[in-house]
């Protein structure tokens, strides 16, 4: 799992490739929140999941854990470009109504 | 009627090789991606389970059986862990036992979800098995028609 990311006027975008669960959720969280701490300041943040070829549970809690340390910079978080398999959990695990979808 | 047995450690680099053996050896029922993907989230949320929860921290063997019979696949996973000292609240959506671990408790709720059958069983200190079926081959069944 790699997470890159490009700014945008006040947005942050994440683009996350790769597979997402236990084994690959410390890289993800500890590249994630880099690129997070180092955009202090902006709006939003937009996480890109077309990427993402598999996401299971471990999903869910990744971008929680995400959402609230955006929360304490005090930006939102957006989601886009999921594939089927992942719109199943997010809508699922409800995080659309923390998260919208773009 | 297939059937195969997989007996591997408890490593979570084997999350990702356990989910695609069942999706390789599910494929001769001709699932759609759709039940494949489906297959493959509920074996990596049991696999996570007996690591994260069954074995917390040391290692043990974990063991998945899969058997084809007429159009269904049926999985279990098994682990020598802890157990689950109450089901029916681990069972409960968004509950988890590891708050402090950023885990979003939604690992049964999705094996149920995507799955056609779902149960397990648990002892404490003696481990956990889960049994799930889902039949597959919609899109054989569709292009029949």
């Amino acid at each position: 799992m790699r997470a890159q990311a490009q700014r945008q006027a006040d947005s942050l975008y994440i683009y996350l490739t790769g597979e997402l669960d236990e084994h690959s959720v410390a890289q993800a969280r500890a590249e994630t929140d880099a690129l997070i701490d180092g955009a202090a300041g902006l709006s939003r943040a937009v996480f890109n999941l077309a990427g993402v070829k598999f996401m299971d549970s471990t999903g869910i809690g990744f971008l929680i854990g995400r959402y609230k340390r955006l929360k304490r910079y005090g930006m939102e978080m957006y989601l886009e470009s999921p594939n089927a398999a992942a719109d199943k959990i997010l809508e699922l695990g409800g995080l659309y109504s923390l998260m919208p979808k773009l | 009627m297939n059937e195969m047995y997989l007996k591997f450690l408890s490593r979570s680099e084997n999350e990702v090789f356990a989910r695609n053996v069942v999706a390789a050896f599910a494929l001769p029922l001709s699932p759609t991606l759709s039940e494949l993907s489906d297959v493959k989230t509920a074996v990596s949320e049991a696999v996570t389970n007996c690591i994260v929860h069954g074995y917390r921290g040391t290692e043990g063997w974990i063991e998945l059986t899969c058997r084809t019979e007429d159009g269904v696949l049926h999985i279990e996973i098994a682990d020598s862990g802890r157990g689950i000292a109450d089901i029916g609240r681990a069972l409960t959506p968004f509950y988890t036992s590891l708050p402090e671990e950023e885990r979003s408790g939604m690992g049964f709720t999705i094996m149920q979800t995507f799955m056609s059958d779902f149960s397990v069983a648990s002892e404490a200190g003696k481990g956990t098995t889960v049994r799930m079926s889902k039949k597959m081959g919609a899109r054989a069944a569709e292009d029949a028609r």
